[in-house]
C-alpha cells in the first residue's frame, strides 16, 4: 500500500497556513480586518469563519474595528519605563531596549544603527558588512561554512555540531547536535526547518541585531541546518515588530537563492503580536494559521512538529553559531542584551562563565539596586549576587536562569513596584488563555500585586501569590505559564524595598 | 494489544499500549478529577485538574492525554498534585459560576480543600448576560470554564460544522461564533452536541433554562427512558428525560456504539410532537 495514499477534499483545498499572511495583507491595505474581508479570505482559503475569527482576535496586531490598527508604537515595558516612558500608555517590549524609550514607526522604520561590535565573535560583521549585498557578505567570509558543509556531508556536520557541545540559545539550553541528529534520523517526511526569530522576551534584542546587521549569516546557517537534518522546507518566523529585519532577511534569501546557495525554499513568516508564539509549538500553530496556543509535549517537535512532521526548530543565535563551528572559529560565548540604567546599552558577546559584575562594568552600570536576568520570565538579583558566573550551571546554583540573555539594570532611582506590576501586566496580557493555571493565575497575580502595593503587604496575599506561583509552575502547559511567576516571586523575596 | 507495566501510587498496573495515565488510574479505581476530558472527544488537556506527578518530569503531567510508557512511576496524591488540583478548582470557581456542575465537582472541591473566596471580592469573573437567541438552546458564558469541549464537538470530533471557536486571548478568551453573530445567522445546525458535552451548564436546552427560571426544574422528579430515535434508519439511542409526563431534555449515552453520545437536530430537539396534545 506504500505510496498509494490519496488526499482529497478539505485536506487538499484548505490553505489555512496562508491565513496569517493574508490577514497581514488585508490589514496593510485596509487598515483593519473587516468582516467582509475576513469572510472573503475564508472562502478563498477554505477556513470556517468562526475559526478565522478566533485567530484574528487572538493576535494583538490585528484590528477588528476601523482605526484601531496601529503602525506606530510606543513601548512602555520595563526598560522603557526606566527611561521615562509613561506606564499604561504603550505596548509590550518592542525589542528596541538599546534605544529606550523606544518608538517604532513601521512605515519608516529607521535603518539599523551602524553600531559595530569589534570584540564580538558572532557580531563581527555587524556594522561592517552591507546587509543588502551578497557580495559584501562573501567578501567578509560568507558562505565558507556552507561550502564546507557541502564537502563534509550531513553526518559529519552533525558530528561537528555535537562535538562543539553547543546548547540552544533560545532559553531551554537543549544540546543542538542532539536535536539535529533526531530530526535527521526521523522516518516521516518531509522534514521542516524553522528558525525561531520571534524574540519577544522583554529586554531582549540580540536576534534583531543579528538579523538587521548580518542577515546573510542566518540564511547561510539555515542552508547548513537544512542540509544536515534533511529538511525540505524552511520558515523564519520573525516578530512583527522587526520590520527591518524582516525585509533584510527576505532580500538575503532571494539573493542567496539566485546565487544557487540555498537549495530549499525558505519562507519568511511575520508574527502578529503574540509573545507566546516564541514557544516553539505555538509558533508551529501560528504558521499553520491557527491561534498561537502551545501544544502539550510529548510528542516533541523532532518527531511531530510543524504540520505534524519532524521539525528542526532553532533560535537565531543558535543557528549562526553553527557557521563558526564549521569554520573552526567557535568559542562558547553568548550574546547578552544589557539595558536599563547603564551608560552603554547593547549586545555583548562574552564567554559563558564570565561574572555578571564584569559585564555590568563593561556596560557602564553605576550603583545597582537590582538586576533582572533573563527577562520577564527570569529573576531579580540583588547587588550581593552580582558575582554569579553567567553560565547555565552558575545561574541555576542561585535559583536564576540565563533565559534569553536579557540583563536589565535598575539603579537606586528605579521604582521596583512599578517594574513588578509591569511584569504582571505583561504575562496577563500575553497568556494565550488555553490552560487554567496560566489564564486565571496571571490575572489573579496582577490583581493581588496591585492590591498589595496599594494597601500594604498582607500575609494572606503573600501566601496567595506563592500558591498561584507553584500551581502555574507545576501545572501550566508551556514555559510561559511555568515561568510567569518567577520574576515576581524573586523580586518579592529578594528586594528590600518591596518588603517595606 | 501489547501492555506496558507502570506503577501508580506504588501499585503495579498493566495498561494497554496507547492508553492514557487516566485510563490506568481508572483501572486501579484511583479517583481522578477531570473537567475538560470526556470519553467521546480527543483530550485537549487544558483544565489541568487531572495532573499527576511523573518520576523524572520537571512539571506535572496531564493524566487525560499523557500516554502510558513502560516503567512510569506516577503519584496521584502527592502534595504537589493536591496543590495544583486545588488551585485549578479555586481559580476556576473564583472566576466562573460553577453552581450547575455535577455533584462530583463539588466533591472534588471539598476533597482538595478549595476555597475560591480567598482571592477576595474584587477578583475578576467572566459574568455576563445569558445569550438567548433561538428557541432550542441558550448559552450562559458566565458558566463557561473554557474546556474546549463544545468547540471540539462542533468541529472534527463530531459534527464538522465549525460554528464556534475560541476567540480572544488570555483571561478574555471566550467561545464565539464569527464576530459574535447570533446562532440563527451562524453556521450552527442545532445538533446540540455542544450541550451534550458541556460540563457546567453553560450550554443548556431552552426548555431546561426556562423551567429553571420558573423554579419548575426538578431532577428528583425526572425519569429517564431509553429508546431509539424514530426519524431515520441510523438507529440512534436516545435517553428521554421526562418530568411531569413531558420530555424536558434528550441525551444519548456516551458508550452507545451508534452515537458515542452525539445526535442530530431531530433526535436532540424534535420531540415536541410527542407532547402536542391538541
Amino acid at each position: 500500500m506504500d505510496h498509494r495514499v490519496i488526499r482529497g477534499g478539505l485536506a487538499v483545498r484548505s490553505r489555512r497556513h496562508m491565513l496569517l499572511p493574508v490577514l497581514h495583507e488585508i490589514q496593510d491595505r485596509a487598515g483593519w480586518v473587516s468582516r467582509g474581508a475576513l469572510e472573503y479570505a475564508c472562502r478563498r482559503l477554505s477556513i470556517p469563519p468562526a475559526e478565522a475569527y478566533g485567530v484574528v482576535s487572538f493576535y494583538a496586531r490585528f484590528a477588528l474595528e476601523p482605526g484601531r490598527a496601529r503602525t506606530e508604537h510606543v513601548c512602555d515595558d520595563i526598560v522603557c519605563q526606566l527611561a521615562g516612558a509613561h506606564p499604561d500608555q504603550g505596548v509590550n517590549c518592542l525589542g528596541l531596549c538599546d534605544r529606550a524609550p523606544a518608538r517604532l514607526d513601521e512605515k519608516q522604520a529607521p535603518a539599523a544603527e551602524s553600531v559595530r561590535y569589534p570584540d564580538s565573535r558572532l557580531l563581527r560583521r555587524v556594522g561592517i558588512v552591507d546587509p543588502g549585498s551578497i557580495d559584501s557578505y562573501r567578501e567578509h567570509g560568507g558562505f565558507k561554512a556552507l561550502r564546507r558543509a557541502r564537502e563534509l556531508g550531513a553526518e559529519q556536520v552533525i558530528r561537528q555540531v555535537t562535538a562543539s557541545a553547543l546548547l540552544g540559545r533560545g532559553g531551554a539550553a537543549f544540546p543542538t547536535g542532539r536535536k539535529w541528529e533526531s530530526v535527521a534520523k526521523a522516518q516521516a517526511r518531509p522534514h521542516y526547518l524553522v528558525c525561531n526569530a520571534d524574540e519577544s522576551e522583554p529586554g531582549t534584542f540580540k536576534d534583531r541585531v543579528v538579523m538587521e546587521g548580518d542577515p546573510f549569516a542566518l540564511v547561510e546557517a539555515m542552508a547548513v541546518a537544512a542540509l544536515a537534518a534533511g529538511c525540505e522546507k524552511g520558515y523564519i518566523y520573525i516578530r512583527d515588530e522587526y520590520p527591518v529585519a524582516r525585509r533584510r532577511i527576505a532580500r538575503a534569501i532571494e539573493q542567496s537563492r539566485d546565487a544557487g546557495l540555498l537549495d530549499i525554499d525558505v519562507e519568511v513568516r511575520r508574527g502578529a503580536g503574540a509573545y507566546i508564539c516564541g514557544e516553539e509549538t505555538a509558533l508551529f500553530n501560528s504558521i499553520e494559521g491557527k491561534r498561537g496556543e502551545p501544544r502539550n509535549k510529548p510528542p516533541f517537535p523532532v518527531e511531530v512538529g510543524l504540520f505534524g512532521r519532524p521539525t528542526l526548530v532553532n533560535n537565531v543565535e543558535t543557528l549562526v553559531n553553527v557557521l563558526d563551528i564549521l569554520n573552526g572559529e567557535f568559542a562558547d560565548t553568548r550574546l547578552f542584551c544589557v539595558s536599563g540604567h547603564v551608560k552603554h546599552p547593547g549586545v555583548y558577546d562574552i564567554p559563558l562563565g564570565t561574572p555578571l559584575r564584569l559585564l555590568l562594568e563593561r556596560a557602564g552600570a553605576g550603583s545597582i539596586q537590582a538586576v533582572l536576568l533573563g527577562g520577564a520570565a527570569g529573576s531579580f538579583l540583588t547587588p550581593e549576587q552580582l558575582d554569579v558566573p553567567l553560565s547555565f550551571e552558575g545561574t541555576r546554583a542561585i535559583g536564576a536562569t540565563l533565559g534569553s540573555g536579557a540583563v536589565i539594570v535598575f539603579d537606586a532611582t528605579a521604582d521596583m513596584k512599578q517594574a513588578l506590576l509591569r511584569i504582571a501586566r505583561f504575562f496577563r496580557d500575553e497568556s494565550c488563555g488555553q490552560c487554567v493555571p496560566c489564564r486565571v493565575g496571571t490575572k489573579r497575580q496582577e490583581e493581588i500585586l496591585e492590591r498589595m502595593f496599594a494597601n500594604g503587604r498582607g500575609q494572606a496575599d503573600v501566601m496567595l501569590l506563592s500558591d498561584i506561583a507553584q500551581a502555574m509552575r507545576d501545572a501550566s502547559i508551556c514555559g510561559l505559564g511555568q515561568t510567569a511567576a518567577n520574576a515576581i516571586a524573586s523580586g518579592l523575596k529578594q528586594l528590600p524595598v518591596l518588603n517595606a | 494489544m501489547p501492555e506496558v507495566a507502570l506503577t501508580i501510587d506504588g501499585r503495579d498496573v498493566l495498561a494497554r499500549q496507547g492508553s492514557t495515565i487516566l485510563d490506568a488510574c481508572r483501572r486501579l479505581g484511583v479517583d481522578t478529577p477531570t473537567l475538560c476530558q470526556i470519553d467521546n472527544l480527543t483530550p485537549v488537556n487544558v483544565c489541568r485538574v487531572c495532573v499527576v506527578e511523573l518520576d523524572g518530569s520537571r512539571v506535572l503531567v496531564p493524566a487525560c492525554s499523557r500516554k502510558v510508557e513502560e516503567g512510569m512511576k506516577i503519584r496521584t496524591d502527592s502534595e504537589r498534585v493536591r496543590h495544583s488540583r486545588r488551585l485549578v478548582l479555586e481559580l476556576l470557581a473564583s472566576s466562573v459560576d460553577m453552581s450547575l456542575t455535577s455533584r462530583q465537582v463539588g466533591g472534588w472541591m471539598e476533597q482538595y480543600g478549595a476555597e475560591p473566596a480567598r482571592f477576595g471580592p474584587g477578583a475578576a469573573t467572566v459574568a455576563q448576560p445569558v445569550k438567548v437567541d433561538n428557541d432550542l438552546y441558550v448559552r450562559d458564558y458566565s458558566r463557561c470554564i473554557l474546556c474546549y469541549k463544545c468547540v471540539e464537538a462542533c468541529g472534527v470530533d463530531a459534527q464538522n460544522t465549525f460554528a464556534i471557536a475560541v476567540a480572544g486571548r488570555g483571561f478574555d478568551a471566550h467561545i464565539s461564533t464569527e464576530f459574535d453573530t447570533p446562532l440563527p445567522d451562524s453556521a450552527c445546525v442545532y445538533c446540540g452536541n455542544c450541550i451534550g458535552v458541556c460540563p457546567t451548564g453553560a450550554l443548556m436546552f431552552k426548555s431546561e433554562h426556562d423551567m429553571r427560571a420558573e423554579g419548575a426544574w426538578n431532577e428528583s422528579k425526572q425519569t429517564v427512558t431509553e429508546t431509539v430515535c424514530p426519524y431515520c434508519g441510523v438507529g440512534c439511542m436516545l435517553e428521554l428525560h421526562v418530568q411531569d409526563n413531558s420530555i424536558v431534555k434528550v441525551t444519548s449515552p456516551l458508550d452507545s456504539s451508534v452515537t458515542s453520545g452525539h445526535l442530530c437536530v431531530k433526535g436532540r430537539f424534535g420531540f415536541q410532537f410527542v407532547q402536542k396534545r391538541r
